[in-house]
């Protein structure tokens, strides 16, 4: 990153001090998190970096759902987490309302903690099987001493009751509820302290269809009645579509294209969102038979040696030379409204036919 | 004449807890070069059904008849079976990562496999067929990756070099479970396309076990809808996502996201799968089911043809001619519930229809 980068930002962000938008819950500013790579032997060097995210800028506005997505390996888990402050950023900052929050120490961050809560993927691995429910529930309140003994158990009861939980289940464990319903403990876990930003990573990707729809519908209600706001990182483009305001798309730890919801995905700019929205497959067996897919060539590259400028040159369909030479910036494109903002040097026109001949007959 | 004709197999594994009837009754034919979808969630018994067919279900007590080119699965013994495995029915698993041996070299690991059906090929013939069989998949530089171990692979060249193996005996059926389920989209369109442009050259017939509506509607001909052990509904393609009569298949289909009812809420189905030592009375699906009638709780409904195209069968007793999402078969389906519907059956629909959003009541 250049000086007059740095600059830039810094005189950006004091400005922003003096004119926070109330709009905006959380600012993130070219956020760079690389993962040392230690070599072997007794002392142990640095010998490379894990470029999981390398500058990404986004803001997520209050009581909207941001939707972030992208494949495996394009570091939106690490952006989630590094926005959750549970891991030390590499460069850049996080602002929560207005408030710096970027590597604050354990006891600085302590209140913001219960600003901003997390629900991950995997509901069997996020809660303890040795504790009960009611425990793991009740777990905020005694970290933040917000409540104790029968008011904690009567807050603990009103929130599994909200999450559609059976409050008499207090003293059951994990193991005792199916998938679903483990999702909803960890949803009432994190709704515990009233928090302004809960980070939804892949919450519904381990659910079975008819599942997936009740929990999806359980936050967004959650989202009306307290007002919420939702960073939502998924892999699933129409469960992200669902309940988006605006969207992400993140590729190698780049913000590839981002704008409203409609404006990303009726006329995507970046030929990866195209490409990913071409190859989500539709539950719909007529469209599916017309549309045309955009098959990608080859793997995602390692984000320990990203490719030269810009990181989707060596599998984009339309690239050029100066792909590989030059970084583009994310920006707004002609003609889209301002906030629809890509990083691409040639970027998909309206109409424009990226398919390539996928060999396949029409069945 | 069908490739593989399955007649009213059932499963049950017996417990501690009691018996685990994880198939119950499912009959179901796949023609040569021809591609059926089995969907359902998890526990529905769509990967027992398939795997039970190969003899991998240790412990199952089987019944039923399963016809493949004119011999009983059901009934061979273990090397007999073996030689079946592989040579004419092939299976893609899941996880290729667990699938393939993490010490053994990939091409090593595919003409391992060509060499047990046919001792007569020499060690350097497979070899050099393990190549190819890689370049076909579409592995860039085979003969040089064919020397590489699986942790060099990606997900989606992992997968490529399990259905490299799947097809290195050019099978009659290949099995394909949950094949693209850990996979990326762009990764999964791409095995997707494999996987029907293989099917095309060489006419194999392909069974695809998935949760994903999306992937049914992508690479499926035929469709058989699981629910507890059963098959709820079977038809084409096109009547199972435009004319789905079972209540189950049209919830499925309702619970998905879809673009053109983006802002609209989704309507999931209530209450969760039952479980399968302790099912419920008549049909399994009553307990989640809107439309419960009276008959529902004391009968299990048969699966009966409905429609008129004569292949659509859906196990419901739903009128035959309420189908699809029109308004014209929910007025049907709705004027048949309420004269089918008493204090017992209107006490459950009630229970669904207060709470809407959950899931019922845990499972122990």
């Amino acid at each position: 990153m250049s000086e007059t980068g740095n600059r830039d930002i810094a005189s950006a962000a004091r400005l922003e001090a003096e004119l926070w938008d109330d709009d905006v819950l959380v600012s993130v500013e070219n956020l760079v998190k690389y993962y040392p790579i230690r070599g072997g032997g007794i002392i142990s060097r640095t010998i490379g970096q894990v470029q999981a995210v390398d500058g990404v800028s986004l803001v997520v506005r209050r009581g909207q759902t941001l939707g972030l997505v992208g494949e495996t390996g394009c570091g939106k888990s690490t952006l989630a987490r590094c926005i959750a402050g549970l891991f030390q950023v590499t460069s850049g900052r996080i602002l929560f309302e207005g408030r710096d929050i970027t590597n604050l120490s354990r006891r600085q961050m302590q209140p913001f903690r219960r600003e901003i809560q997390m629900i991950f993927q995997d509901p069997y691995g996020s809660l303890n099987p040795r504790r009960r429910v009611g425990s793991i529930i009740g777990d905020p309140f005694s970290v933040h001493k917000t409540a104790s003994g029968a008011q904690r158990k009567r807050a603990v009861q009103e929130l599994m009751e909200r999450v559609g939980l059976n409050p008499e289940h207090y003293n059951r464990f994990p193991a005792e509820f199916s998938g679903g319903q483990r999702q909803r403990i960890g949803v009432a876990r994190a709704l515990a302290l009233r928090p302004k930003l809960i980070i939804c990573d892949e919450p519904v990707s381990a659910l079975d269809v008819s599942i997936q729809a009740q929990v999806l519908n359980l936050l967004a209600d959650l989202q009306d009645d307290f007002g919420l706001t939702y960073l939502f990182i998924a892999h699933d483009l129409e469960v992200v579509r669902h309940v988006s305001h605006s969207v992400s798309v993140m590729y190698l730890g780049k913000i590839a294209e981002q704008g409203l919801k409609n404006d990303v995905y009726d006329s995507a700019r970046h030929p990866y969102t195209a490409a990913l929205l071409s190859a989500a497959p539709a539950a719909d067996p007529n469209a599916a038979a017309q549309r045309q897919r955009i098959l990608l060539t080859g793997d995602v590259p390692s984000p320990v040696n990203p490719p030269s400028g810009c990181r989707f040159h060596t599998r984009c369909p339309k690239a050029q030379s100066l792909c590989g030479e030059q970084e583009p910036v994310l920006e707004a494109k002609a003609g889209d409204p301002a906030n629809h903002l890509t990083a691409c040097h040639f970027p998909v026109q309206a109409g424009e036919q990226l398919a390539r001949a996928a060999g396949r007959d029409q069945r | 004449m069908s490739l593989l004709e399955v007649t009213d197999l059932r499963v049950d594994f017996p417990t501690a807890d009691g018996v685990v009837r994880a198939v119950r009754g499912v009959s179901f034919s796949v023609e040569p070069g021809r591609t059926l979808g089995i969907v359902g969630e998890s526990g529905s018994g769509k990967t027992v059904l398939t795997q039970t067919l190969l003899g991998l279900s240790p412990g199952g007590q089987v019944a039923g008849k399963a016809m493949f080119d004119g011999v009983n699965l059901l009934t061979l013994n273990s090397e007999d079976l073996r030689r079946v495995r592989g040579a004419q029915i092939s299976v893609i698993f899941q996880d290729p990562l667990t699938s393939l041996h993490p010490m053994y070299r990939v091409g090593w690991q595919i003409a391992e496999m060509v060499r047990a059906h046919d001792s007569s090929v020499t060690k350097a013939q497979a070899a050099e067929r393990a190549v190819e069989l890689l370049g076909r998949v579409g592995i860039p530089n085979p003969s040089q990756r064919s020397h590489d171990y699986p942790h060099q692979f990606s997900g989606g060249m992992r997968q490529r070099a399990m259905i490299a193996m799947a097809i290195s005996l050019s099978p009659k059926l290949i099995i394909a479970d949950e094949p693209t389920t850990a996979l990326d989209a762009t990764v999964q369109a791409q095995i997707l396309d494999l996987l029907i442009r293989l099917q095309q050259e060489s006419g194999t017939a392909l069974i695809m076990i998935t949760h994903d509506l999306g992937v049914v509607a992508d690479i499926a001909d035929d469709v058989l809808v699981m629910y507890a052990g059963r098959a709820v509904e079977k038809a084409d393609k096109q009547d199972i996502f435009y004319q789905p009569h079972h209540p189950y298949t049209k919830g499925l289909l309702e619970s998905i996201p879809n673009s053109s009812a983006a802002a609209e809420r989704l309507r999931p189905i209530t209450g969760q799968p039952p479980s399968l030592i302790n099912l419920p009375s008549g049909c399994k699906f009553h307990p989640r089911c809107t439309y419960v009638m009276d008959r529902c709780l004391g009968e299990e409904p048969a699966l009966i043809p409905v429609g008129d195209s004569g292949k659509h069968r859906s196990a419901c007793l739903l009128p035959a001619g309420a189908l699809g999402l029109s308004d014209a078969a929910e007025d049907l389906r709705r004027r048949t519930v309420g004269e089918g519907r008493s204090a017992a059956a209107a006490q459950i629909a009630e229970a669904i229809a207060a709470r809407p959003e959950a899931e019922g009541s845990v499972i122990a």
